[in-house]
């Protein structure tokens, strides 16, 4: 029989189903591995932890689920809006945790204009910034990364970074991940509860994350899902259609960034299909009729994403350790495995 | 071997690899040996434009120019006739 035509269809679920099995591995993990009462999320007013906590909530029953709403200065106003919608829409338990001052307290803020003062000497107040990366399909080379500053009047200017100013600059924004995790812990702790990552799978395979920030998690309940079932879940679920039509954001940075100009090639309906083309040896032309982009193109995006999931091992990688105790090896093989 | 062939040599070894010489080709392509990401690639950028003061463009920066010692030393001599 012949195949049909590769395109967006190949994505579609069976949305009861979905979670329906996503629910087992929950209670699983939680009574098996985790041993823990329910479920902590932080939530941003995105598509990725709406669903995450609906699913909590659908699976788990609201008196298990606790998310907390962690805004700081930098944030787009949207995030609180939206995620007091979700709370409110879901009736869970909530936290709201301004993490300006932990920032403050780190020395965030003041890091970061330094760091940027690195390239941009006269950025100050009143001025914003963000992280762009090359464009794969049509640079085609090495990825590298640029950053757009907007003066007080809103004139741009993009530079190039230099590897150390790069660096500095990632070190000080995971700072923002990383405070918010300590406070999802902190309520996981207090409440004998364990906490979910939300990454989708695009987000999963790709490395879209920092590490022992919003990669740190006890589990990840969709992080084997592409975006696009992401969405189909959230339609299912009743996800407030705010949220479902937010464009995706980073939210990171003081100027508005979407996540296809920071780190995906293209906007999330496409790299999905690319990146199920490339999991599925789908042929390159095919793909190409499904996204809108030659076939030449699809290589380098498929490039791209070999290339990062190379980078981003590390990420994903647990402390490594010489020799393993068969006692600890044994303890760990009792839970239902599904670690990376 | 060439002064600048040498000097690229000796930087990828100490510098990604810690001093230890795995039998490292000057054709042997480094994203290929997978010692070397995206980040290193910058790194790299940062040391020739430090050690042979030139300046890496934008469009520059991909594989045939940066992914052996071979295509550094090619691009080099490009960039800069005569070295």
């Amino acid at each position: 029989m012949k195949q049909k035509t590769f395109s967006s269809d190949r994505l579609l679920l069976d949305p009861e189903q979905e979670v329906e099995q996503i629910g087992d591995f929950m209670r699983k993990v939680l009574i098996k591995d985790l041993r823990r009462r329910g479920i902590v999320l932080g939530v941003s007013g995105g598509i990725d932890s709406a669903v995450t906590a609906a699913l909590a909530v659908r699976c788990l029953g609201k008196e298990r689920v606790h998310c907390i709403l962690m805004p700081e200065r930098e944030s787009s106003p949207d995030t609180l809006t939206l995620s007091r919608l979700l709370v409110d829409h879901l009736g869970v338990d909530h936290s709201l945790e301004d993490i300006t001052e932990t920032l403050h307290a780190v020395g965030f803020y003041r890091r970061y204009q330094e760091a940027v003062r690195r390239v941009v000497p006269e950025y100050g107040t009143g001025w914003g910034s963000k992280l762009v990366t090359t464009d794969p399909i049509e640079g085609g080379g090495f990825t590298f990364f640029s950053l757009v500053v907007a003066d007080p009047a809103g004139v741009q200017k993009t530079v190039r970074l230099p590897i150390e100013v790069y660096l500095d600059i990632v070190a000080t924004t995971n700072f923002k991940q990383r405070c918010r995790k300590q406070m999802e812990y902190y309520y996981a702790d207090r409440l004998n509860f364990a906490v979910a990552g939300t990454p989708n799978l695009l987000e999963y395979d790709q490395g879209f994350f920092v590490k022992n920030g919003d990669g740190a998690a006890d589990l990840k309940p969709i992080a084997h899902l592409y975006k696009s079932q992401v969405y189909q879940l959230a339609d299912y679920l009743g996800v407030p259609e705010q949220i479902r039509l937010r464009p995706p954001t980073t939210d990171t940075f003081s100027l508005a960034q979407g996540q296809d100009e920071f780190f995906f090639a293209l906007p999330y309906q496409k790299m999905d299909l690319c990146l199920y083309g490339l999991n599925h040896q789908i042929d390159p032309a095919e793909v190409g009729v499904a996204v809108g982009l030659q076939a030449d193109q699809v290589r380098k995006v498929w490039a791209n994403l070999e290339q990062k999931r190379s980078t981003v091992r590390y990420l994903h990688l647990s402390p490594l350790v010489l020799r393993r105790l068969p006692e600890t090896q044994r303890e760990e093989a009792r839970g239902t495995l599904h670690a990376p | 071997m060439s002064d600048t062939r040498s000097k690229i040599r000796g930087f990828i070894l100490n510098h990604f690899l810690f001093g230890q010489d795995p039998g490292l080709t000057d054709g042997a392509s480094f994203l290929d040996e997978g010692f070397i990401d995206s980040t290193g690639v910058l790194e790299l950028v940062a040391f020739l434009e430090k050690e042979f003061g030139v300046k890496v463009a934008d469009d520059e920066l991909i594989p045939d120019n940066l992914d052996s010692i071979d295509s550094i030393a090619r691009y080099l001599a490009a960039k800069k006739p005569g070295t």
